[in-house]
């Protein structure tokens, strides 16, 4: 299966998380939240305009802006 | 390890975000905080003392944290304050335990004596979460307690606890063996049954998406529009304006009579006789208009407000308005978060330029705090426009908030094209919807309302007794006389409009009640409540303005201010 980010996931899509770009910082703030490589992710919202996508990790439920959201990295799950 | 040799004196109580941290600190201390349900309350510390065994020990409640690696500038407070501290207690949320024993990892790490509150407690069974508490006691070496803030359960355990807190002895690790180890410990003492979606949790990923998202959020702007309409007039016609009519009247015409109409002590206190009666929104005496207009025009609306704002704050629909609104707000320089502020500013300036605290850079500061001071009426003036234009047509209220809208809309987006810098992108954690507790949030909004009367009514007051002062003694006319003339040249206000803009510096909502008596038309009064709620802040915004921006800035928004009043006002007496 190709990666796809954030982005490029369509609502109620769920995956894998593969790769986290952008630095260690955001690499840790994200782990902190429980958000890091391997977890199993469902996106919940997809606005138009480079607007933010909210993303469901385990029991948490964050909302990322659009610059974040591109640099998280999916294996999508087959539908 | 007992801490005999050495005394515990401060406690602090520290963990994720929007656990229950400020609801634990209330239940230990007594001392009432502000608790809601996102992340961001608490931006600052806050201390208390309790007694322990006879000896007094100070505890803070620290603005949440996800990591001592702080990100944000509420969390650095969080982690500096941590370095002074004697005794943690780490408050957990139990329903989402392996994302919170990130932190208690580091928090073991740091070797402070430290007991854990496993809070939520109360959640864990619908949710369909069982944990052996026993077992995460062995595993981290600390006393764990299940407790909630919301039922009491475990608070005296707490407490008791405080004294068995011992430090453990935890080398530093890394991120990757944290987290290992964090698998290793949930796997072993949570169980997790499978159950049915609830309705709340549907409800919760519908309200985030992004179409049935705003489908949800127009009717719950629409609800509760209606609910603040409902309640806010309910109270005027069927309870304040009797009561005030049937039983404070008569009281005031037998003073009437004794004064004598005429009389210098009439006329501040009863004010002008209308056609021989004393009427309650034009006569403006000490004892008629002033607690009128406070207590039966604008008591209600700001009572039913801020039981509306409370009610969604515990909910936590305002996290998921935030994203929702995330994109326009970024057209002004601000991200979808800036919500939060904005609302609070809706109910009073005060404690909305304070809570633009949550946001991160000064420039997102500048922008939301000069927003709402300028394109923000607050709940008190609020209930004055609708008072007043309501007769009229509800499309005149309409226009008023239509206006203010629009001055909003670009002058958030021309101070973000003219601002140097950029606005950082939304990174904000959505919380569960929770039912808030009844007894909570109307400890909140009492509170509230409290703070309302006792800041408002002293001031009311004694601006209603100074203006009829300065009228009796002629220097009234004297100061209309003066500055009349530009406003009735820009604005198409009479002269003695003046007076409505220098008490609106003191209180905006008996300002506007000071436009009644002055008989203007409709064009008159739309145009007066728009330059009232865009132009000066009332003092106590400016105060908090300057405060937490410096002075440099409150003269930058003071002069932005007038121009865009004049330029606004100006521009509606052209054309309507
Ligand atoms: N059900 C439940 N709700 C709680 C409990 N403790 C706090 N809350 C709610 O959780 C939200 C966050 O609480 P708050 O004390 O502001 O969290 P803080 O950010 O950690 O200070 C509020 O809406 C509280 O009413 C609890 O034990 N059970
Ligand atoms: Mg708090």
């Amino acid at each position: 299966m190709k990666r796809i980010s954030l982005i490029k996931m369509k609502a109620r899509q769920t995956g894998t998380i593969l790769e986290i770009e952008g630095g260690s910082a955001f690499e840790k703030r994200l782990a902190a939240m429980g958000i890091s490589i391997g977890k199993h992710v469902t996106k919940l919202s997809a606005f138009v305009m480079r607007g933010p996508v909210a993303i469901k990790v385990g029991r948490t439920v964050v909302a990322l802006g659009y610059g974040m959201a591109s640099k998280v990295w999916v294996i999508p799950n087959k539908k | 390890m007992g801490n005999s040799e050495q005394k515990i004196k401060k406690i602090a109580l520290i963990g994720n975000p929007n656990v229950g941290k400020s609801v634990l600190f209330s239940r230990l201390t007594g001392v009432r905080v502000l608790v809601s349900n996102y992340p961001g309350t608490t931006v600052e510390f806050l201390k208390s003392k309790i007694t322990i065994d006879g000896d007094e020990v100070e505890i803070v409640d620290l603005p949440g944290t996800y990591s001592l690696e702080p990100n944000v500038p509420a969390e650095e407070v969080a982690v500096k304050m941590l370095t002074d501290v004697d005794l943690i207690i780490n408050v957990i949320d139990a329903t989402n335990l392996e994302r919170n024993l990130y932190l208690t990892m580091e928090l073991l790490e740091t070797k402070h004596p430290m007991i854990i509150a496993l809070n939520m407690s109360d959640e864990l069974k619908h949710r369909g979460i069982s944990i052996n508490k026993d077992d995460l006691e062995k595993l981290l070496g600390v006393k764990v307690t299940l407790t909630s803030g919301i039922t009491g359960v475990g608070i005296k355990q707490l407490k008791e606890n405080i004294n068995k807190a011992n430090p453990v002895n935890v080398a530093t690790r890394t991120h990757q063996q944290r987290w290992i180890e964090i698998g290793t410990i949930v796997d072993k003492i949570q169980r997790l049954s499978h159950r049915h979606h609830t309705f709340l949790e549907i409800l919760e990923d519908a309200s985030v998406n992004h179409w049935w998202g705003f489908v949800i959020a127009v009717g719950a702007i629409f609800i509760s529009f209606k609910v603040v309409r409902f309640i806010g007039e309910g109270l005027i016609n069927y309870v304040l304006d009797p009561f005030f009519n049937s039983i404070y009247l008569p009281f005031l015409e037998y003073l009437s009579g004794l004064l004598n109409s005429g009389s210098f002590l009439h006329s501040i206190l009863i004010g002008h006789l209308i056609e021989g009666k004393i009427d309650f929104q034009q006569s403006m005496g000490v004892l008629t208009t002033a607690p009128y207009v406070e207590l039966v025009m604008v008591f209600p609306y700001v009572l039913a407000f801020y039981l509306l704002l409370s009610f969604l704050e515990d909910s936590g629909y305002i996290p998921r308005l935030a994203l929702l609104l995330d994109n326009i707000m970024h057209k002004l320089g601000l991200h979808g978060f800036a919500i939060i502020p904005v609302l609070l500013g809706f109910g009073c300036n005060v404690p909305g330029i304070l809570g633009t605290r949550i946001l991160e850079s000064k420039r997102e500061r500048f922008i939301a705090s000069t927003l709402i001071s300028i394109g923000i009426p607050c709940a008190a003036l609020q209930a004055m426009i609708v008072g007043i234009l309501g007769g009229f047509g509800g499309r005149y209220v309409a226009l008023v908030y239509a206006v203010l809208f629009i001055v909003w809309l670009f002058l958030g987006a021309a101070m973000n094209y003219f601002l140097k810098g950029y606005s950082p992108e939304l990174f904000l954690e959505i919380p569960p919807y929770r039912m808030p507790s009844l007894k909570l949030l109307l400890k909140k909004v009492f509170y509230r309302i409290r703070g309302f009367i006792i800041e408002a009514m002293p001031v009311v007051l004694a601006s209603v007794l100074v203006i009829n002062v300065l009228q009796q003694i002629h220097l009234f006319e004297f100061i209309s006389g003066l500055f009349g003339p530009v406003l009735s040249f820009v604005f198409g206000l009479p002269k003695e409009a003046i007076w409505v803009l220098i008490v609106g510096i003191l209180r905006k909502d008996i300002a506007a009640g000071m436009l009644i008596p002055l008989d203007l038309t409709i064009k008159q009064l739309v145009i007066a409540c728009v330059v009232l709620s865009m132009s000066f802040p009332c003092i106590a915004t400016f105060v908090i303005f300057m405060k937490e921006l410096g002075m440099k800035r409150l003269i930058q928004a003071t002069m932005i201010m007038l121009a865009i009043t004049m330029l606004v006002g100006g521009a509606l007496n052209m054309m309507m």
